[in-house]
């Protein structure tokens, strides 16, 4: 199969443009501070150190917090799960989507109609707000969160890969192989969902920085993950009362988050950029990303 | 004048004058940089392109330094363009009569000649032809007909009455007759008002019936100019010589030469003569550097080619033989191979073919000819099984056939191959030529690997193309290799009926000829027989056995020598509306 | 016989209706499938709320449920009677303006919400108006002067901001604006209860500019994108070589054609702003919809939680019908071909 090394290289020459590095050296930072931080923090990130919103000092080089934990063991220990869950829910959500959407596009006529109702029932939902509805019943799990967060992005997936697959599936190659008698599972997979590599690839980059927006803002509004636990959302509301005290321990995950986004969303505009082709003229990514144009012609 | 993106030149040393009333026919396939020309005249280059040096002497100011402001002026006003594709061309928002008004107020000419801009508008709609059109000031474009649509466009160039007329392939797309209506407004507009024109194409026949000379472009440099007369009937550069081998005749059916290699692209041309790598009478010299352009003696005619008085002195056309055709059909066998009986055929509610009735002999080749809207696609894919809302029978080789492929069982489409008309989306984009012409095998056969490999290579092999293009994948090639493969997918299973729709549409016509080529030798070697669906007659003459004329989804004519003796009117309107080069008349 | 020959049926008037009227058949149609959506969503919120299997009753008392307390509970809220029952009776309050009562206070939850819905109504509008005036404008002037530094620099601001949280950008605004560098502004924008959001500008503001960065930019990428499609396109090269002016060229013949592409990103910035306004409340304890919904969730107020999600789930598909109508309008090509 093409299909197994394809995204590879596209990743790879992504990563090799200005944008794309740019990208890639600044999410690699925040990762690796989330990935590394658990075994390197000096004090355990669940238990009071000192007094509340103690200022920056030696042994606690940015002071304390609400209730005089150490500010840094709590950021390098609060990014792991965030990331960890973000990357679970991405791939289960466009996973789903991908193939609600690529069904529906091949399928057509009742099936397309019927699945594609049921999606705009779930896109009704502002995703916080159906997170929230979840929430509110089942209590705060990280398992919860995770299907939340799946359940929501797998609509908009199934939307954008839809439009694309539908592109496709009208050109003429797809028509070549049904003359042949091809079993249309095979048609769908063999012909079109190799076609479909660059928008999932956006997809991905895309969701998983909504994700990550998603599960941060959950945390912050204290129904995501759970406290003693650290994690840079839960921090950022936590301590927010002593912003004039100890600013640090709000300022660091605040900052954390937005390098992390910025950083993954210039490394997903760099792979749309390198598969639409030309490094130039992509003004169109983000028509194409929103269903608002169609992929143009691959 | 020279044109270049980056540090590579895409158009260099192109020099021409114009008198005023005079037309000239700038010719070249795709790639040689005419458009790129034709923008240049009026100082507009597209977003990456830059003016690299050379004047534009108009008047005699120099469009290229003129500033924006005086440019604008000029635009529109006294030099005035004609867009290639009509469709794309009008602005889709904006009602026809402000579009044309809006050249009027731009640039002051409401009261052009003490007549008002009503009048004038009038006067212009009927020029074009469009004064019997209801209401077609009040119409948005998609509203229009494509020719319509050029009409428009027309109109609003020729509104300020422009001493210069930029036309940019401005049929391509058009029906023949709708193309003859185009051109003849075209040629009266210039002719009643003295207006200069450069009219841009890929169609040497329509040039050679409208230019007063012409000019060839190949890779970016015009290599041959001269009265059209003359360069067509004694070309002295071998590119102009090999184009006219390649063009197929309404007239005569002679065997086509197609241009084998591609021009070098911008930033790859060699230091000598561009053409040298396809040339026949290169010779060590070519290669040294660019040749200037030689004098042929007569009415300005020159050549960039240093064997030019040679090439001049040969006959383009009168050694390539006659084709023989019809004369094995008739006496081949008498069974059908294909029979369709009382077809019909609807797009839901909407009757697309009534009543159609033809026969395919082995070993022969069919025509189905028509113009846009004629449902000759439909046809075709009610034949292979693309498209199931049909009536009547369809019997292939004696037996009936199932509308819908997917209850045609797999002897069907073993023997009954399809090649559509694009051949850019015809092949999966991700597969290699290799897994795209092994694919019918996987499916049709079950074959060991060693045999699949080898009846691959035997299939590249049959369509020209070498075991070295396997690898690659389809976005490495172009249009003529990618049909090509399409070819070769379609021979892999050894096919007995080859049903090609439009197959050379696409394509430039050097390339045209080495597919038409390829298409009669599949038909006398291996003994397979075409359906050949087409809008251009002359194509028909340099390979079909058999013709069958279609209108709005009925039979007008059917028989081998409609070419010949047409019978029915429009059949004869058709012909009459074929450009054809004066060489072959 | 004849008379049935003579009069035509109600189908066939319905059918010259609709062919004379494409517009109208279109938007009855996404009106239909609105209603559709609407009432699934209603099944949806009412199966989150009341139909899984972890008992409402026992999720809202959580550990302190003793047996009495359930069972008063499941009265309330009907939990004993069947399903459909329960939907039936929740579906026809909802129809006919009862939307139950508050587990929080026991107040009605239309008392509760109704002066909110009017906060966050203005808190959206202006944002949404505020974002669109800018993005719009610079989208097209960025397009205009396309890779001068003004060009490239809007389009880094973009891409840096557009991936935000929005409680980042908050506290980013806070810390700025009203906490740590600068004491301009409020902090909290605790609308007092019987004043409108109009009476207190000065606490507008910061949740404003809030959602305003937060949308902007998607708007303003968006925007760029189709007007730069639009002057590449042949028209535009046309209308340049008819000699027309800049200006004329960019607004009458590039910007019509990007307008659906717009529209439809207006539409979706608005769509964002329902999910957005619950965080940017939470922060600046703006008292809205948003935040009314934290404190539901909080409390476990079922009824308040089911109203507060219905309402933003209809704000959806309304602004989502007239976004695909509107822009459909927009084009004229499109509106012919559907």
């Amino acid at each position: 199969m093409t299909f197994s090394w394809e995204w590879l290289s596209l990743l790879a020459r992504a990563a090799r443009t200005r944008r794309g590095q740019i990208g890639l050296v600044v999410t690699g930072l925040v990762v690796l501070v989330a990935a590394v931080g658990p075994f390197v923090a000096p004090f355990p990130s669940t238990v009071s150190q000192t007094s509340p919103f103690a200022s920056p000092s030696g042994t606690y080089p940015l002071g304390s917090d609400v209730i005089g934990r150490d500010v840094l063991s709590r950021v390098l220990a609060g990014g792991w799960l965030l990331l960890g869950v973000a990357a679970a829910s991405t791939l289960i959500g466009v996973g789903v989507g991908l193939l609600i959407g690529l069904f529906a596009a091949y399928r057509g006529g009742v099936v397309d109609a019927l699945v594609m109702r049921i999606v705009d029932v779930f896109l009704a939902f502002p995703p916080l707000v159906f997170a929230l509805l979840l929430v509110s019943v089942l209590g705060s799990h990280v398992w919860l969160i995770l299907v939340a967060v799946a359940v929501s992005h797998a609509p908009q997936v199934a939307r954008v890969v839809r439009a694309a697959a539908l592109d496709v599936s009208a050109r003429d190659f797809v028509r070549a192989v049904e003359l042949l008698g091809t079993p249309s599972r095979r048609v769908m997979t063999g012909e079109i969902l190799p076609n479909l590599l660059s928008v999932v690839m956006v997809e991905l980059g895309l969701r998983f920085t909504f994700a990550i927006l998603l599960i941060a803002s959950l945390s912050f509004l204290s129904f995501g993950i759970q406290p003693p636990a650290a994690d840079w959302g839960l921090m950022i509301n936590e301590n927010r009362i002593g912003l004039t005290v100890n600013p640090w321990g709000v300022l660091l995950p605040v900052i954390l988050i937005a390098v992390l986004t910025v950083g993954l969303n210039t490394f997903t505009d760099a792979i749309a950029r390198t598969s639409l082709g030309l490094e130039r003229s992509t003004e169109r990514l983000d028509l194409v990303a929103s269903g608002i144009a169609s992929e143009p012609a691959l | 004048m020279r044109l270049a993106r980056g540090s590579s030149d895409i158009v260099d040393e192109v020099s021409f004058t114009l008198d005023r009333g005079e037309i000239l026919g700038l010719v070249g396939e795709s790639g040689s940089g005419k458009t790129t020309v034709a923008l240049a005249l009026m100082g507009h280059t597209r977003s990456g392109l830059a003016i690299g040096g050379g004047r534009v002497m108009f008047a005699g100011r120099d469009l290229l330094s003129v500033g924006q402001r005086e440019l604008r002026a000029l635009r529109g006003a006294r030099i005035a363009y004609v867009a290639q594709d009509p469709t794309s061309a009008l602005t889709p928002t904006l009602k026809i009569r402000r579009q044309l008004r809006e050249v009027f107020a731009t640039h002051g000419t409401e009261r052009l000649g003490g007549i008002s801009a009503e009048r004038r508008t009038a006067e212009l709609l009927s020029e074009v032809g469009l004064d019997r059109v209801p209401r077609v000031l009040d119409v948005l474009p998609h509203q229009l007909s494509g020719g319509q649509q050029q009409r428009v466009i027309l109109a609003m160039a020729f509104a300020c009455r422009p001493d210069l007329i930029i036309l940019d392939e401005p049929t391509t797309g058009l029906d023949v007759t709708t193309q003859r209506q185009v051109l003849d407004a075209i040629r009266t507009l210039c002719d009643s008002y003295k207006v200069a024109a450069v009219y841009v194409s890929h169609d040497l026949a329509v040039v050679s019936e409208l230019a007063d000379r012409v000019g060839v472009m190949y890779a970016g440099r015009i290599v041959e100019h001269g009265a059209t007369q003359s360069v067509f009937k004694a070309p002295g550069h071998p590119y102009t010589r090999a184009l006219l081998r390649a063009i197929p005749s309404p007239t005569r059916a002679h065997v086509l030469v197609g241009l084998e290699g591609q021009p070098p692209r911008p930033g790859h041309r060699p230091v000598g003569c561009s053409f040298a790598e396809r040339c026949e009478f290169a010779i060590e010299a070519c290669r040294a550097e660019m040749p200037k352009a030689g004098s042929l003696g007569r009415e300005r005619h020159w050549a960039r080619c240093i064997r030019s008085t040679e090439i001049v002195g040969l006959p383009p056309l009168a050694e390539l033989p006659e084709r023989q055709l019809r004369a094995e059909a008739a006496d081949g066998d008498p069974v059908s191979l294909l029979q369709v009986k009382a077809l019909s055929a609807a797009y839901g509610a909407k009757p697309i073919l009534r009543d159609v009735s033809f026969e395919v002999k082995p070993r022969s080749c069919l025509a189905i000819v028509g113009e846009s809207g004629a449902g000759k696609t439909t046809l075709a894919r009610c034949i292979v099984g693309l498209h199931a809302g049909w009536q009547g029978t369809i019997t292939f080789n004696g037996t009936p056939v199932a509308p819908d492929r997917r209850d045609r069982g797999r002897d069907i489409p073993q023997r009954l191959q399809y090649i559509f008309q694009n051949p850019y989306t015809a092949l999966n984009p991700r597969k290699t030529v290799g897994q795209l012409v092994e694919q019918p095998l996987r499916e049709l056969f079950s074959l060991s690997r060693q045999e699949r490999a080898r009846k691959v290579t035997e299939a590249l092999d049959a369509a020209s193309l070498s075991q070295r293009y396997a690898p690659l994948y389809p976005d490495q090639l172009s249009g003529g290799e990618r049909q090509r493969v399409a070819i070769a997918r379609a021979l892999v299973v050894e096919p007995e009926l080859l049903v090609c729709d439009e197959i050379t549409s696409a394509l430039d016509v050097s390339v045209q000829a080495a597919i038409v080529e390829l298409l009669d030798d599949l038909k006398r070697t291996r003994g397979v027989s075409l359906i050949l669906i087409t809008h251009n007659l002359a194509l028909v003459r340099s390979l079909a056995d058999d013709i069958l004329i279609l209108r709005d989804g009925v039979m007008v004519e059917h028989s081998p020598t409609v070419l010949d003796q047409p019978q029915a009117q429009y059949t004869a309107d058709l012909l009459r509306n074929v450009p054809d080069l004066p060489v072959a008349s | 016989m004849n008379a049935a020959v003579a009069v035509p049926s109600r189908a066939a008037r319905l059918r010259a209706f609709e062919r004379q009227h494409p517009v109208l058949r279109l938007v009855a149609v996404r009106v239909l499938t609105g209603v559709v959506t609407l009432w699934l969503v209603s099944v949806v919120v009412f199966a989150a709320t009341q139909a899984l299997p972890g008992n409402a009753a026992y999720a809202v008392l959580g550990r302190s449920a003793t047996p009495a307390r359930l069972h008063a509970y499941e009265r309330l809220l009907h939990l004993n009677r069947p399903l459909i029952d329960q939907y039936g009776s929740w579906i026809g309050g909802v129809l006919g303006g009862h939307f139950g009562t508050s587990l929080a206070n026991n107040e009605s939850v239309s008392a509760l919400i109704g002066p909110r819905v009017v906060n966050s109504a203005v808190l959206v509008a202006l944002s949404g108006v505020i974002s669109v005036l800018i993005a719009v404008t610079l989208g097209i002037l960025t397009a205009a002067k396309r890779d001068t530094w003004f060009d490239h620099s809007a389009s880094v601001v973009a891409l840096a901001v557009i991936a935000l949280p929005e409680f980042v950008v908050a506290l980013a605004l806070v810390i700025l604006f009203a906490v740590l560098v600068l004491h301009a502004l409020p902090a909290v924008s605790a609308i007092p209860p019987g004043s409108y959001p109009w009476q207190n500008l000065n606490e507008l503001i910061l949740p404003v500019a809030t959602l305003v960065i937060v949308i902007g930019p998607y708007t303003f990428r968006i925007t760029r994108g189709a007007m730069i499609d639009a002057l590449e396109s042949d028209h535009v090269e046309m209308a340049r070589l008819k000699g027309l002016s800049s200006r004329r060229i960019l607004l009458v013949h590039a910007f019509p054609s990007a307008l659906p592409a717009v529209i439809q990103v207006i539409g979706l910035s608005l769509l964002y702003l329902a999910g957005g306004i619950v965080v940017v409340e939470y922060v600046f304890d703006y008292p809205g919809l948003g935040a009314a919904l934290v404190d539901a969730v909080a409390n476990r107020d079922i009824p308040t939680i089911q109203f507060l999600v219905l309402t933003l789930a209809t704000f959806y598909v309304v602004v989502n019908i007239a976004t695909d109508v509107i822009a459909l309008l927009a084009s004229p090509r499109r509106r012919a071909a559907s």
